[in-house]
């Protein structure tokens, strides 16, 4: 091979990498803040309690994008922050605040008890959902979530590990996103537009 | 002028006198509003000192009992252990804030109700295991309180 045609073929496929960001450019495949795990074979579905005593399942929410998290009313750190997050991105999405439903599973039904749920949801946002299931159904719905949690007893107590990411479903139903804790209410919001003019458009 | 240099150096000795009662400042305490039935919570404050010290003990007459605690994210799963001190070096401003060091209270004699005031000693101890006890009044903030302002 000639040093001109090996540098023609360098060229062409320098050329070739070059083109694929700009060919998705022109899908304007959507970037997003948070992990897009759209596709993905977890997290399908749930069907728990309410901390209105009623049974709710994932597609009961199809037209709404549902925020979803995991975690337990103890909790003095992460779970107050995540809600107030979701909180957050509520207020940021302005009108379309509505069509986001906020879901929050608890990892410690034992003392998750549906009034106290209840009351905890209304401190944040009376239209959040505070979900529960018995400690077997706990344990299926974390697993089909790919949610990890373990009892870590102290001397007096005891606190719950847990992951601390939010999930994102979209109109659909369809899982879209995942949120990590450190993101902040304006990535998401952010995230959620960009959904919302995709799926309108 | 000898007169002044007494009154001078009264005034200098008065003065270390009080920062050597006075070490640790605490600024911002505040605990996190719970619902009622909910039985924990977490305390929250800032800490400085003008020589190395710890933090080893926090007692309250609110909650059953305290105990410090470190907030970890490891792999997104979120991990609270309780922790034998903090350790204040000197002059350096350090947080127990969400995301990292909390005093955990179990066990509340009550609701904590947004402005109520929560009475807290924390004991320090320094590397001469000299002690120190300081009082500070917490204010409760609401549930939705992300952290204090810093000054």
């Amino acid at each position: 091979m000639n040093s001109k045609r090996r540098n023609t073929i360098a060229l062409l496929s320098m050329l070739g990498v070059a083109c694929l960001p700009l060919s998705a450019c022109k899908r304007s495949a959507p970037v997003f803040n948070g992990i897009d795990i759209t596709g993905a074979s977890y997290g399908s579905d749930f069907h728990l309690t309410g901390h209105d005593g009623k049974t709710y399942t994932l597609h009961q929410f199809k037209g709404k994008y549902v925020l979803l998290f995991f975690g337990y009313t103890q909790c003095p750190d992460v779970c107050p922050t995540a809600l107030t997050r979701a909180l957050n991105i509520r207020q940021q999405l302005g009108a379309d605040g509505k069509q986001l439903q906020v879901v929050f599973i608890t990892v410690d039904p034992e003392r998750d008890t549906q009034p106290l749920l209840a009351e905890y949801m209304r401190a944040f946002d009376p239209a959040f959902l505070g979900l529960y299931g018995s400690l077997q159904q706990t344990e299926d719905v974390a697993k089909e979530f790919r949610v990890f949690y373990k009892k870590v007893p102290g001397d007096n107590s005891y606190s719950m590990d847990h992951t601390a990411i939010s999930y994102l479903y979209d109109i659909n139903n369809k899982i879209r996103l995942a949120f990590k804790h450190e993101q902040s209410a304006e990535q998401c919001a952010a995230d959620i537009r960009t959904l919302i003019q995709t799926q309108s458009s | 002028m000898k007169i002044f240099n007494q009154i001078l150096l009264t005034s200098i000795f008065g003065v270390t006198a009080i920062t050597a009662q006075a070490q640790v400042k605490v600024t911002d305490p505040w605990v996190r509003a719970t619902v009622a039935q909910q039985k924990a919570t977490g305390a929250f404050m800032q800490l400085s000192s003008p020589q190395d010290t710890r933090l080893i003990e926090v007692q309250t007459k609110a909650a059953a009992s305290a105990e410090v605690h470190q907030m970890e994210m490891v792999d997104n799963v979120m991990k609270m252990r309780e922790v034998n001190g903090v350790d204040l070096p000197a002059n350096k401003t350090v947080e127990l804030k969400p995301g990292g060091y909390h005093v955990m209270l179990m066990g509340l004699n009550a609701q904590a109700k947004v402005g109520d005031v929560i009475p807290l000693t924390l004991i320090f101890e320094n590397k001469d295991k000299k002690r120190e006890t300081i009082n500070v009044n917490a204010i409760v903030k609401p549930l939705t309180q992300m952290s204090m302002p810093a000054h």
